[in-house]
């Protein structure tokens, strides 16, 4: 069944069940979320998205609560735009203003929310809790000097991996997030898969392998496909000056179809062997037991030669190939196509069944 | 009229509460008797009839509240909350404590009603001695077959304050944090292990065998028309009688303070009256002429709550007593949301300030965009009300705040 | 993957993991298996001689010995049969070969291959009734199933529980291998086999054959080739006289390296394609530096048979060469031209050639990727494969006896050695030791030993240990832990320092798969 309301003067028809922050997105209005994430169960606690029923005396956190035909909604009243800041200037209360160094600058839900609703600083005075925690991992930065306590990451971390490795401690003003005993991430069922990063709004979450590398925000993002294992995980490899400096997901289910944006540590944490000064950058010719550089015109053409012979003196099926399960499917029909139609074996396998 | 009306608490000390017996004697089970021989849905509409309203706080209609329960689903719960966490409340402890099979009986009823069989008390940690009080009336109600059918579990508190807010109570007894849940939905469709479940306070489930017996008319004509029935008060403070008392709801508070109350501790004036509990408004003087009702208390900004009165003479100071106020609630917030959990503890802070002489305007202009923040914004009634003690003295007893100012 | 990943989010209600330790191998698959279970109250049954993590959620645990799933298999069936749990509607309509399967499953109480696998019958009947009463189950394995000698005697038991109960052609239902690599699925599609061209069509069939040496303009052998462990031995034997190896690691993958090393020593050629200097490049004569996934274009084939775009990054590091544009230059220099401007042109002969991929296109595979077949531009994909009947009309079962594994223990290596993959790690290692974080969190390989067995030989947890088998013998540092049979140890393969195929089998391959016997070797532990 479809209801009817009323949002900033406009109509909207929606069906029964629908939550009022869709409707009001429906009809326009942008509102500012920090705990609310389509993917996971509703939290309602951040505040940050409330709008004014008419008629009722408080705000509705528009992320739970249902719209109700015949509604008339303001999401920018005073009284709304009030709260907001507030919400804001309590957050920025807690949390450790460092944009300059942040990995998040730029795509921070905090700091774009405070520059639309011009907050510059708070006016209640600060307490930022050193609730930094110095996690021997290497993969996951946890500052909680910037949490701002959305639980998203608890959420993630119970429904989307099933790890259940942290939860929220303590009470109240004291709240935070920590594992079981207030551990490290290496302490608890952790399994390193990042999408506690990947929910964060702000930038407590961060991943220690892409830190100092390039902002999240400034670097160009290629979506493909990742190289480990054969679930075929989308990622999105974060490029800056030709160079790989991060992996972030998409969870637009179009886009990320298999996964959702969801990783595991070597999808999310794995790709730096790509910069590894290990890397091979030139042909190897092997004389007298060592290698040296060769250029490519005669690492080839001694290849081309050497094969030729051996075909020659024993013939083709004295030749085999090891073609890759990791490379494309591309290469793998020309390496194949190679074999059989340049050398003329069917000798070609790859490690399928390693 | 300055007397006390006990309907609740007419047996009180003459019979022995844990005995259904005892209990039967005096009239006792008749309520669920009359109840059982209804149809649930007649039930339910006598509950409405009688106007019996919410005594934990919020004062919502309470056949109201059990209409709205599906009758689809085969589990739904009946839950009792005895949580009792305000400072200076004790009058569900005193209920149990004198009558508690009357409690029982309530529950029952309201049981038959929405199709439960299984209800829950929710009792306060500090109350261990009323868990074997309830634990043995409930197992004498099962014995002499008084009760039927319906069950009756008790369950200790965590000792949070947060916990008498009734999904935050109901995550309790689910094992989980006591964390409340955003609303809707209502326990009334989803409570309980998500299944429907009715919350009532004590003294609300405590009325039900009396209206059966005696007639929702009967009820419906006691007291204040809009929230019609007795009340019981418990007064705390500078005050001569720091008892209880169940008196009629269109009963003054001047009366309360000076008929039953005896007056002010030793001949003092006056200086204000907190009704409520500790997120209740601070009444002056000029409005004591006001009856205790849920909403003659509204309309003088203030509310009945859980019927606490705190009396407070003319030495008293009542920044430093808001700025107490202002630390237990920095101290019970659950940390949910982002207005109460960092509200709470600002506005410690800046009463703290405040109250040291350190504050500045700026200071009290802080507070008032805070508070009317948090009342609006806060998730649970904790962090919305919690500002009350604040922006009532602000407005009747600014001059206190502006004098220690720097 | 008969079926797709995301059914086992949902649309599965049973789903039965056997070889697979889902949650380190296929982590983003294992997270959907236990929301699946946790959220919607699916069933799960575990097989696995190690208490993997997924075993803690599982409803019917069988802790079984190394090699004996035949049995376990053959046994379950025994119970569905006997209690009338079969499907037989679809065993009717939709197989062949019942009479035979059921006769050699009847012997098979499950006391019977609860004895072979070491287990209790009652988990081997509660396994059964969960899977044959489900609405939809589904069965998952991975290495842990196909590594045997028997391997290919596992993978068709595996499909006679599945067509004996009708649990195929629906959505949450399935045969399920999960695939190792991220393209092994893409490489045996594009021929990258001895035996078959692309879409697994044979080298054999004259007319396929044909059809591709029309193509691409020459005559084609039509002689079967060899596998990779088979090369090897040839290699070793002399036969096999130059080998070309792309982006894989035989010096730490393949079984008893001792003998790899040999064989590749033999070699007058060994010529490597590679991005690192791998234990197998380091022998090599020449070496061509290749690129890895974030420096190309082209296609991937995940293990549900969904073809997904892979996207250039960045730029070829140094001198290194598209893997393409290697192969296109090394076969023109043998005489045979090939150039193409970009993957895609590629991809376009592929499609003409490939009968399940004919449907695909790169502009099609922006978005959502496309599960082969797709045989026609307008054709949506196949999630579900065998929807109305199975690729030779009926589904066949097979009648099979159970094998023990070619290497028992003995008065001399009296234990189990069993191998696999770690979270932390990939293959061989040779990404992931170099990916920082992974190496820093997991810099060596250990040997996991039940407590008892520690006991026994008087090991404490940390303590290096000598593991030796047949094949040779590997120092590695115990762990300790209790959910492990009590004669097994089990060991990672990704550390070429500490290989453990140093230890394992290459002697005994499956006969039809060519598989070797990872999961099976006798071992004797000591301390050192
Ligand atoms: C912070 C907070 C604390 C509360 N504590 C209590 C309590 O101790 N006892 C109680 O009966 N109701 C308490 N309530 C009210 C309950 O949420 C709920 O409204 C009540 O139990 C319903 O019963 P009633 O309709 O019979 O009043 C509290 C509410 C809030 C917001
Ligand atoms: S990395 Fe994954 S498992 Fe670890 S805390 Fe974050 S979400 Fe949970
Ligand atoms: S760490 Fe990030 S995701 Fe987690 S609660 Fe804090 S702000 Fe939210
Ligand atoms: S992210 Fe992890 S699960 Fe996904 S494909 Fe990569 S290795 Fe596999
Ligand atoms: S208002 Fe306070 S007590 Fe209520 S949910 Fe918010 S933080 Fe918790
Ligand atoms: S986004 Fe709605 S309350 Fe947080």
């Amino acid at each position: 069944m479809d209801i009817k309301l009323t949002i900033d003067g406009k109509e909207v028809v929606v069906p029964q069940g629908t939550m009022l922050i869709d409707a009001c997105r429906q009809a326009g209005a942008d509102i500012p979320t920090f705990c609310y994430d389509p993917d996971l169960k509703l939290a309602g606690s951040c505040r940050m998205c409330v709008v004014q029923p008419k008629g009722w005396r408080n705000l509705v956190a528009s992320c739970v609560t249902p719209a109700q035909n015949g509604m008339v909604i303001e999401t920018d009243s005073p009284d709304v735009i009030e709260s907001r800041k507030v919400v804001l200037e309590l957050m920025l209360s807690r949390h450790k203003l460092t944009c300059h160094t942040c990995e998040k600058d730029g795509e921070c839900n905090l700091q774009d929310y405070c520059y639309r609703y011009g907050v510059t600083e708070s006016r209640f005075d600060g307490k930022v809790h050193n609730l930094f925690k110095d996690d021997s991992n290497p993969f996951i930065e946890r500052d909680y000097d910037k949490c701002i306590m959305c639980t998203r990451c608890v959420r993630a971390c119970d429904e989307i991996t099933g790890a259940r490795a942290i939860n929220i401690m303590d009470r109240g003003h004291h709240a935070k997030i920590s594992t079981a005993f207030d551990g490290e991430l290496v302490d608890s069922p952790c399994v390193f898969c990042g999408q506690c990063i990947m929910v964060c709004p702000v930038g407590a979450l961060t991943s220690k392998i892409a830190a100092g590398k390039g902002k999240a925000a400034q670097n160009d993002k290629v979506l493909t496909t990742c190289t480990y294992c054969g679930t075929g995980c989308t990622l999105e490899l974060n490029v800056k000056n030709d160079k790989i400096v991060g992996v972030t997901s998409n969870r637009d289910p179009e886009l990320s179809p298999v996964n959702r944006g969801a990783l595991c540590v070597k999808g999310r944490f794995g790709w730096d062997f790509v910069n590894s000064p290990e890397r091979l950058t030139t042909p190897l010719i092997k004389e007298n037991g060592e290698f040296r550089e060769a250029s490519w015109d005669e690492a080839l053409g001694l290849a081309a030669e050497k094969i030729k012979g051996i075909k020659e003196q024993y013939g083709p099926d004295s030749l085999s190939m090891f073609s890759s399960a990791r490379i494309t499917n591309e290469e793998n029909y020309l390496a194949q196509k190679l074999m059989r139609a340049a050398i003329g074996s069917n000798n070609v396998d790859h490690c399928a069944r390693l | 009229m300055a007397q006390e009306y006990r309907v609740l608490l007419e047996y009180a000390d003459k019979i022995n509460p844990e005995s259904a017996s005892d209990y039967i004697k005096v009239g006792g089970y008749k309520g669920l008797e009359k109840a059982r021989s209804m149809n649930p849905k007649d039930l339910t509409e006598e509950v409405k009839k009688s106007g019996l309203r919410g005594r934990g706080g919020a004062g919502f209609n309470a056949g109201m509240k059990w209409s709205f329960v599906p009758q689809y689903p085969e589990t739904k719960y009946v839950v009792c909350n005895l949580d009792e966490g305000e400072p200076g409340t004790y009058k569900d402890r005193i209920i149990c404590q004198k009558n508690a099979q009357a409690l029982l009986e309530g529950m029952a009823i309201c049981g038959y009603a929405i199709g439960s069989n299984q209800g829950y008390i929710y009792c306060r940690g500090e109350y261990p001695f009323v868990v074997e009080l309830l634990k043995n009336a409930i197992g004498n109600a099962k014995e002499s077959g008084a009760l039927g059918e319906f069950n009756i579990e008790v369950r200790m508190g965590a000792g949070a304050y947060v916990c008498g807010e009734e999904t935050a109570l109901i995550e309790s007894i689910e094992g989980h944090r006591g964390e409340p849940r955003f609303k809707p939905p209502f326990p009334g469709v989803e409570g309980l292990w998500r299944m429907p479940t009715v919350v009532n306070n004590v003294e609300t489930f405590a009325c039900l065998p009396f209206i059966l017996t005696k007639g929702a008319e009967w009820f419906a004509g006691i007291g204040a028309k809009s929230y019609p029935g007795t009340k019981v008060l418990t007064l705390t403070g500078d005050i001569e009688n720091a008892t209880y008392f169940e008196v009629p709801t269109d009963y003054l508070l001047r009366d309360v303070i000076y008929e039953l109350g005896g007056g002010v501790k030793g001949g003092k004036k006056l200086k204000a009256v907190q009704v409520g509990g500790t997120s209740g408004a601070f009444i002056p003087p000029q409005n004591l002429d006001t009856p205790i009702d849920f909403d003659s208390m509204g309309a003088i900004g203030a509310a009945l709550g859980s019927g606490a009165v705190f009396v407070m003479d003319e030495t008293r100071d009542i920044v430093d007593i808001v700025n107490r106020i202002a630390k237990f609630f920095e101290h019970e917030s659950c940390g949910q949301c982002t207005p109460c959990r960092e509200g709470t503890f600002h506005c410690k802070e800046i009463m703290e300030k405040i109250n040291n002489g350190r504050g500045s305007l700026k200071d009290i202009e802080n507070l008032k965009v805070l508070t009317r923040v948090m009342v609006k914004a806060s998730l649970c009634g904790l962090g919305q009300a919690a500002p009350i003690p604040i922006t009532s003295t602000l407005t009747h007893f600014e001059y206190e705040y502006l004098r220690k100012l720097m | 993957m008969t079926n797709s990943i995301n059914e086992l989010e949902s649309d599965a209600k049973c789903i039965f993991l056997i070889g697979t330790n889902t949650t380190e191998n296929h982590p983003v698959i294992g997270y959907k298996i236990r929301q699946n279970v946790l959220k919607n109250g699916a069933k799960l049954i575990v097989a696995d001689p190690r208490k993997i993590e997924l075993a803690e959620l599982a409803d019917v645990y069988i802790p079984f010995k190394p090699g004996t799933d035949v049995a376990l298999f053959n046994g379950m069936m025994n119970v569905i049969i006997n209690e009338g749990l079969a499907d037989s509607k679809f065993i009717e309509n939709r197989t062949e070969g019942y009479e035979a399967m059921a006769e050699i499953v009847a012997k098979y109480p499950p006391e019977v291959a609860a004895e072979i696998c070491g287990v209790d019958a009652e988990d081997i009947i509660k396994a059964a009734r969960l899977y044959a009463e489900s609405e939809a189950s589904s069965v998952c394995y991975a290495m842990g199933l196909t590594q045997h000698s028997t391997g290919t005697d596992n993978v068709k038991s595996c499909c006679n529980l599945a067509l004996l109960t009708g649990n195929l052609g629906k959505p949450g239902t399935g045969v399920n291998p999960l695939r190792g690599q991220n393209n092994v699925q893409g490489a045996c599609d594009m021929g990258a086999l001895p035996v078959v061209f692309t879409a697994y069509q044979n080298v054999t069939n004259d007319e396929a054959r044909a059809k591709f040496e029309k193509a691409w303009g020459v005559t084609l052998s039509g002689i079967n080739g060899l596998t990779l462990t088979k090369t090897i031995n040839k290699a070793y034997e002399g036969e096999i006289k130059g080998l070309i190896v792309i982006g894989e690691n035989p010096m730490v993958s393949d079984p008893d390296l001792h003998h790899v090393e040999e064989a590749l020593e033999k070699l007058d050629l060994l010529l490597v394609q590679d991005i690192f200097l791998t234990e197998t490049a380091k022998k090599a004569d020449i070496v061509l530096p290749g690129v890895s996934f974030a420096e190309k274009d082209g296609t991937f084939s995940n293990t549900e048979r969904r073809v997904q775009r892979v996207r250039k990054a960045i730029s070829n590091v140094g001198d290194a060469r598209q893997d393409w544009e290697i192969l296109c230059d090394l076969s023109t220099r043998l005489g045979y031209p090939m150039s193409y401007n970009t993957p895609e042109e590629i991809f376009e002969e592929i499609r003409t050639l490939t009968p399940s991929y004919a449907g695909i296109s790169y502009a099609r595979l922006e978005g959502e990727g496309l599960p082969w077949p797709c045989p026609t531009e307008d054709h949506p994909g196949t999630p579900i494969l065998h929807k109305e009947k199975f690729n030779r009309g009926l589904g066949l079962f097979h009648a099979i006896e159970y094998i023990e594994p070619a290497e028992l223990p003995d008065d001399e290596y009296p234990i189990i050695l069993t191998t696999g993959r770690s979270l932390y790690h990939y293959h061989t290692g040779t990404m992931t030791r170099k990916a920082s974080g992974l190496d820093e969190f997991m810099p060596s390989n250990v040997v996991q030993i039940s407590s008892p067995l520690a006991k026994a030989n008087n090991i404490v947890d940390g303590e290096k240990i000598r593991v030796t088998t047949r094949r040779g013998s590997i120092e590695l540092e115990a762990e300790v832990i209790d959910g492990i049979r009590e004669n097994v140890i089990f060991t990672y393969f990704h550390f070429a320092e500490t290989a453990a195929n140093y230890l394992t089998n290459a002697s005994v391959l499956d006969p039809v798969a060519g598989i070797p016997e990872y999961k099976v070797s006798a071992a004797r532990i000591e301390k050192i």
